[in-house]
């Protein structure tokens, strides 16, 4: 493990910046967090997350896939990316850093690889940051998150006056060689001291707790079928903030653009709670919101996990409880499954 | 004052009006998890709204909107079985005639909010029998995040409830509010200045449509959004343009019939202040039309679609907007 | 194979699924009113990628559109791929205003296929189809003739309004119904004085038909024939595992990515879309 002071934190972004992009926490004219690239005399934030997660790094809002440009009965193509720069995000939770697995199992292991997304990952260098002062809002722990230990290239840790870090790959490895001249050694005392607090008090957050052991594949139908999904649903107003604000949700549209001059195939973010996102030319086989907003939540307790081994498609940031605009979120969906008689047992 | 006591009282006022079947559903507002996550529901039992039903100072949403749906379920029952009485009729002249299903939304209003109910009833969204609107009193709402009031309800424009079958509490008046100084604040910056700061704001736009599926004024059938023919959608185009237009088309499209109940800033997720548009509009159109506010009454003919012989001129807008202030520097895009 | 790669190599990033050959249409064939047969190879004059029967492909005209369109040439031909396609929306409305010499933008091969490998081999199969649906089948019961030995019998009911809208009429009357031991019964809605073949709707026809259980079923159609088709064929004893189809659902990068054909756990652009129906059974009714 390695440790600088704080007040050397401006130096070490000075370093890092100085070789490529760097990204980090600043607060907006709302007085909210965002991700913006570092310069100098910019401040890291000290809110607990962004509003938007760090997946904008890899599966950013807009991305341009390819150009075609027609001429006359012919068509060229051009793959229009650049090489990438390396990039470093720092200070990213451990709850956006564990959705990265989430979305790679999709976007990368499951073949055929998407090769914008995988591209951005292998140059993106990312340095967690611990959580010391989680949120009620909070939940990572429930499916194993620990906001003490952050995942990452390089985890960090700002205790006592000084930053901790330490790396965890060969990406990480790179980075701390990079400014290692501003650090120094340090055992890992002070850390797990830090650590040991910070665990403690998200063992007291409401929602640690929570049964999610009925959501799995035999029971598919029978929460598809439940009634509740009326109540849940009748305040949604469809549109896309709890899906643009989650880690974890990743469906996109393809769309083009003409530009006068070609056209500009590209994809951009797409909620399934949007009322296009099945309509066919001949019926569309989710009319309403409650099928929509149904499938939101099937799909992030249930379906994913069919595929991918258990793992739920939710890591417990609490974004959607603190942005959507009724204040409906996957909590409260989770709690009135388990509140409803009907519903299937969990194993107990 | 929304505390526990209006709260009970609603309660109960819910459960009587439920329970003696002069309503059969009540629009108000859930418990959430916390004290501020409150939820727009619908509530069909006594004992529903005994245990979950709550007034309080977090209650900022504005229920009116979903008199749009509800109310159009109720009339599409009627149709249905007028259709089919009728049907019935033309196979047996004697057939029974089934009775059309009666049904009365209890839904509760702030003043804000009875503005938005009384432009949709202008609008004709929404039908004026099937509702039976309660009137309850607001000290202002606080925003969740920060805690505090929401700047909404610092500038409060009215406590009066325009639209109302019942009032809880007592009735206010309109407000002496200074809601658009912000808006000359901005007007007051150079053109550059302004375009910096709206493009500050609008970059951070996602294109979720939270403000539009929110906006009681929005309630177009077929969004042009949502329309793949229009050449746009209702999600984030192929670069950043789409995102300041989106806003501005929309502000256009509620010109006039915008009640500047908030709800659009309310919900952004990235804090856009979008209400400063709208009410930028009301200013304007208060300028050039005369005083009006959208929904404070169901007989003044909007502005926007009259037309009288003494109506500013188009070019009324450049005259004023050039006489003393300074030129940017684009040249009219030349 | 080795996917041919686009004349112009750009960088050297890893050509991603998402980005689309340049293929040729070298042929068009009227084949009813509204459907014509397009045939597509590379720039190089080779097919543009293999691929197994049941297999579509997204045909991309940039500025118009993109669709998802079944390949309805068998895998066994060597030097082409064809599409039979119905003239029904903006994409399909272009495809049949071009002429040959026309280069269109294809992303493929998509989907999971027909289990011609495994579940139907040695199997008696009875396919069902009903107007368009016949084209993706029509790969399948080429790749039969082409292997004929490695299944047993094969009996044929397709439907379409009229006898001008069955597709690939020629083929069927000059080829299948002369292939051993292929049942060839064709329908058409309403009776036409050309005409002294079956009249009535598939179902029915089906049901007269009474095949045996011992047949798989391979269905495609449109939903009422499906419905109805199943139905009687479960009177008939025949059992969810053995009647395969094809679904449509609506779809955007047809590799398993963007969410939008997903139901249940399955994707239908890449765990489908041929599913059988007691894999259907299992899913959500959303489709």
């Amino acid at each position: 493990m390695y440790v600088l002071p704080l007040s050397q934190l401006d130096a070490l972004f000075e370093t890092i910046g100085s070789r490529g992009p760097l990204y980090i926490p600043v607060d907006n004219n709302s007085g909210k967090a965002d991700f913006k690239r570092w310069e100098n005399g910019v401040q890291m934030s000290k809110a607990l997350k962004t509003v938007r997660s760090a997946k904008d790094f890899f599966f950013p809002k807009t991305e341009n896939l390819v150009n075609f440009k027609m001429n006359g009965r012919k068509i060229e193509v051009e793959d229009p990316r650049k090489e990438l720069e390396d990039f470093v995000v720092f200070g990213v939770r451990a709850c956006d850093a564990a959705s990265f697995a989430i979305v790679d199992d999709v976007y990368i292991n499951m073949k055929p690889v998407d090769t914008y997304y995988k591209n951005r990952r292998e140059h993106g260098t990312v340095v967690t940051l611990a959580c010391t002062d989680p949120a009620q809002t909070c939940f990572c722990k429930l499916y194993d998150i620990d906001a003490a230990d952050p995942k990452g290239d390089v985890s960090a840790w700002m205790a006592d006056g000084n930053v901790y870090l330490q790396p965890n790959t060969d990406k990480g490895n790179r980075l701390i060689d990079s400014v290692k001249s501003l650090l120094k050694e340090s055992d890992s005392k002070v850390v797990e001291s830090q650590q040991n607090v910070t665990r403690e008090k998200i063992s007291n957050l409401p929602f640690v707790k929570l049964d999610l052991t009925k959501y799995s594949g035999e029971n598919m139908l029978k929460i598809f079928n439940s009634k509740v999904w009326d109540s849940l649903s009748e305040a949604c107003l469809g549109c896309g903030t709890c899906t643009y604000v989650c880690p974890t949700c990743m469906c996109f549209d393809v769309r083009s653009f003409d530009t006068g001059d070609g056209i500009k195939q590209f994809r951009c973010w797409d909620s399934c709670m949007y009322s296009d996102f099945t309509k066919m030319a001949a019926a569309n086989p989710r009319l309403t919101q409650k099928e929509r907003f149904r499938q939101r939540f099937m799909h992030k307790l249930v379906y994913y996990p069919m595929d991918h081994k258990g793992v739920k498609s939710c890591v417990g940031c609490g974004r959607c409880l603190e942005s959507c605009p009724i204040h409906m979120n996957i909590v409260k969906v989770i709690k009135t499954i388990d509140e409803t008689p009907d519903q299937p047992e969990g194993a107990k | 004052m929304q505390d526990n006591k209006i709260s009970s009282q609603l309660v109960s006022r819910a459960k009587e009006l439920l329970s003696s079947g002069k309503v059969q559903l009540v629009i108000g507002w859930r418990k959430g998890l916390f004290d501020y996550d409150v939820t727009p529901s619908l509530f069909t039992t006594a004992e529903d709204i005994e245990n979950n039903f709550v007034y309080n100072e977090w209650c900022g949403a504005n229920l009116s909107k979903y008199l749009v749906k509800e109310t159009r379920k109720i009339e599409t029952a009627k149709d249905t079985v007028r259709m089919n009485n009728k049907m019935a009729k033309m196979k047996d002249p004697n057939a029974a005639e089934q009775p059309e299903p009666q049904a009365k939304i209890l839904v509760f209003l702030k003043p804000c909010d009875t503005y938005s109910f009384t432009e949709l009833l202008k609008e004709h969204r929404i039908n004026r029998d099937d509702v039976y609107a309660v009137g309850i009193p607001c000290d202002g709402m606080k925003d969740p995040e920060k805690k505090e009031l929401s700047e909404r309800c610092t500038v409060c424009k009215s406590k009066k409830h325009v639209t109302y079958d019942e009032l809880i509490g007592e009735d206010g008046s309109v407000q002496d509010s200074n809601r658009f100084d912000m808006v000359e604040k901005i007007e007051a910056m150079s053109p550059d200045e302004r375009f910096a700061f709206w493009q500050g704001e609008l970059s951070r736009c996602i294109r979720c449509n939270a403000c539009r599926n929110v906006c009681p004024a929005c309630t177009c059938e077929h969004c042009i959004f949502d329309n793949p023919d229009s050449g746009a959608a209702q999600k984030v185009a192929a670069d950043d343009f789409e995102e300041s237009m989106f806003h501005i088309i929309r502000a256009w499209h509620v010109a006039g019939r915008c009640t500047d109940c908030g709800e659009c800033s309310r919900v952004c997720p990235q804090n856009i202040p979008l209400h400063l548009l709208n009410r930028k509009f009301i200013k304007d159109i208060n300028e050039l039309y005369g005083p009006y506010m959208a929904g404070s009454d169901m007989e003044t003919k909007p502005p926007m679609l009259t037309w009288t012989k003494d109506d500013a001129n188009p070019g009324v807008v450049n005259t004023r907007d050039t006489a003393g202030a300074t030129q940017c520097n684009c040249n009219g895009g030349r | 194979m080795k996917r041919p790669t686009n004349p112009k190599e750009q960088n050297n990033m890893e050509k991603d699924a998402l980005i689309p050959y340049i293929g040729v249409i070298t042929d068009i064939r009227q084949e009813t009113g509204d459907v014509k047969t397009f045939r597509v190879v590379g720039r190089d004059g080779k097919k543009l990628f293999e691929h197994i029967p049941g297999q579509c492909a997204i045909i991309e005209v940039p500025g118009v559109g993109e669709s998802m369109i079944s390949i309805t040439s068998s895998p066994t031909i060597p030097d082409y791929q064809e599409f039979s396609i119905k003239k029904c929306g903006c994409v399909t409305t272009w495809l049949h205003s071009v002429e040959p010499g026309q280069e269109i933008a294809v992303r493929g091969p998509l989907g999971n296929g027909f289990p011609v490998e495994t579940s139907f081999k040695g199997k008696n199969l009875l396919f069902v189809a009903g107007g368009i649906g016949l084209a993706p089948l029509h790969s399948v019961i080429n790749y039969v003739r082409a292997h004929r030995e490695k299944y047993g019998k094969v009996m044929i009911v397709y439907g379409s309004r009229s006898k001008q809208d069955l597709v690939t009429y020629k083929e069927i009357s000059e080829e299948w119904m002369k292939e051993k031991d292929f049942n060839v019964c064709l329908t058409i809605d309403k009776a036409q004085p050309d005409w002294d073949g079956h009249v009535g709707f598939v179902p029915t026809y089906v049901k007269e038909l009474n095949p045996d259980p011992s047949y798989t079923v391979i269905m495609c159609g449109p939903p009422i024939l499906i419905h109805l088709t199943l139905a009687g064929l479960k009177e008939l004893g025949f059992k969810d595992t053995q009647v395969f189809t094809t679904m449509e659902m609506r779809m955007k990068c047809g590799i398993g990515k963007c969410g939008r054909c997903n139901i249940g756990d399955k994707y239908v652009c890449k765990d489908g879309p041929v599913f059988s129906f007691d894999q259907l059974g299992e899913l959500p009714p959303e489709y």
